[in-house]
């Protein structure tokens, strides 16, 4: 089975870690994931600070390009480009001039026909119902799992998951045999973008993330966002400064952890490339048993 | 306009209306926004307030406005229509506000980091189509003369595979640049 592709920057770069475990989890469960040829940088909080045009037609060049390949499902597992993709997807299919007049700067023609989706949405509907048969270990931790902002808002548009309270991750990290706890930070924001330029913010907003996590004794805390990832585990120095004091719960993508279950080479999904070293050891084989998930309710809105 | 029933609303509250959508009319300043905002404390107006200055429609408020730091600390997180009970979308007026700001010259010294990083990232799409990490952390710290900060992160990251030595480009960058051309870089 073949699905679009976006890996964006980040995957290309500092959080390559997050496209290797996606490639190789994809790879055990027999997904090809074909890249959009020829793909752009979505511009970024950047873009969308200094200009809406441009901000739009960034991300538009690559849906037009997806369903000139032919493509009609793009999996976008950075939360940033994810977000951007949807947004402009909404704002181009609910006015008709502006859809033209990005059309016309990007000088191809974006129909608007791809379904877009985030990591989460990719394993719910394509990895979940695989694992059973493919989990070799039990992911016998406490972890904290961490939504950030993007996957959840807004919700309007996203349509995604609870705003404040979202259960998709806690789900999968439960039946990976994880105990997800209930902590106040989910979707509190890290300083997602300004990790260079306001690095005192991200300091103080990782900070009370990490802090929460560990005081409530998480032994781990799952992502889904690259920027989560970089400010959650490369400005770990400053954050143990904000917060007087030293920590070293590490931080892993979802796809890292569900990586681990299915006994991939922990080499092979990028563990080795965090800032804060992923010591989690003494998996117990895995042994299916039901568990009481309750899927959440969407909030309904108009 | 000769209408005098439809003259145009010039302040800036009326130009958000128009350009973003954005009602400010709706917001009754509960404050449930600024409560939200992760960086409320940074900014010299929290997002209530910033509306309420709008709302009067005064030019000095809404030069306070368009010269606030608020506006370039903003994270663009979501929280605040997230919480919203009037459904007041504050990140897309916020966008808008930036653009004004930036067009008539009128950002915030303190948000000068902010905004070069911004110009940085940027040039590097332009140039290449994509983001190279290397050259924006080289861009941005001859743009922003700030050296000394992160020497130890370059380093580490090269030492972990996270940073590419040569940008990566993509091909049809002419398209890239033609897009720059339409929009941040339009000759008015
Ligand atoms: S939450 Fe909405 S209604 Fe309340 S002050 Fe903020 S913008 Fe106004
Ligand atoms: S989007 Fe901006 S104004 Fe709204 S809560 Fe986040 S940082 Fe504050």
């Amino acid at each position: 089975m073949k699905l679009g592709f976006y890996p964006g920057c980040s995957l290309e770069g500092a959080s390559r870690e997050y496209n290797e475990s996606v490639m190789a989890i994809a790879e055990k469960i027999g997904i090809e994931l074909v890249s959009i040829p020829d793909w752009n940088c979505c511009g970024a909080t950047a873009a969308h600070n200094l200009n809406k045009e441009l901000s739009l037609s960034l991300p538009a060049r690559n849906l037009a390009l997806a369903e000139e390949a032919g493509l009609t499902e793009l999996v976008v597992p950075c939360a940033a480009c994810y977000s951007r993709f949807t947004m402009v997807q909404h704002e181009l299919m609910h006015d008709e001039p502006l859809h033209k007049r990005v059309n016309e700067i990007i000088g191809k023609e974006y129909k608007g026909n791809l379904r877009i989706l985030n990591v989460i949405q990719f394993i719910d509907e394509y990895v979940i119902d695989k694992l059973d048969e493919n989990v070799k270990f039990e992911f016998n931790k406490k972890v904290a799992c961490y939504y950030g902002c993007l996957l959840v808002r807004p919700n309007k548009v996203l349509k995604f998951d609870r705003t404040e309270d979202p259960q998709t991750m806690d789900i999968v990290m439960k039946k990976l045999g994880a105990d997800a706890i209930d902590w106040a930070y989910k979707t509190e924001c890290c300083g997602a973008g300004f990790s260079v330029s306001f690095t005192e913010a991200v300091a103080r907003l990782s900070g009370n993330i990490v802090e929460d996590a560990v005081h409530r004794g998480a032994e781990a805390i799952i992502v889904a966002c690259p920027m989560c990832h970089s400010n959650l585990d490369m400005r770990r120095k400053e954050i143990d400064k904000f917060n007087g004091k030293k920590s070293d719960i590490p931080v892993i993508y979802i796809t890292q952890a569900i990586g681990v279950a299915l006994g991939i080479d922990h080499k092979k999904l990028g563990l080795q490339r965090h800032f804060v070293p992923v010591n989690l050891k003494d998996f117990k084989p895995f042994v299916k048993k039901e568990i009481d998930v309750e899927k959440p309710q969407n909030m309904e809105v108009e | 306009m000769s209408n005098p029933h439809h003259t145009e609303d010039n302040t800036l509250a009326g130009k958000i209306k128009k350009n973003v959508g954005v009602s400010l009319v709706k917001c009754y300043q509960c404050g449930k926004c600024s409560a939200g905002c992760p960086v409320s404390g940074d900014m010299d107006y929290p997002p209530s307030l910033l509306i309420h200055k709008l709302q009067t429609g005064l030019p000095n408020h809404e030069e306070d406005v368009l010269r606030s730091k608020s506006i370039w600390y903003c994270l663009s997180c979501e929280m605040c229509i997230a919480r919203c009970p009037m459904e007041v979308d504050i990140p897309p007026m916020m966008d808008y506000l930036r653009g004004e700001s930036i067009r008539l010259n009128k950002a915030n010294p303190a948000a000068k980091n902010i905004i070069k990083f911004h110009k940085a990232f940027l040039n590097s799409i332009k140039n290449t189509g994509r983001l190279y990490e290397m050259g924006l952390i080289v861009d941005y710290k001859m743009k922003s003369l700030n050296m000394m900060q992160d020497v130890t992160l370059a380093p580490t990251m090269l030492a972990k595979g996270k940073l590419k030595i040569f940008p990566e480009m993509i091909k049809n960058r002419k398209n890239i640049r033609q897009i720059f051309l339409n929009t941040i870089n339009k000759q008015k």
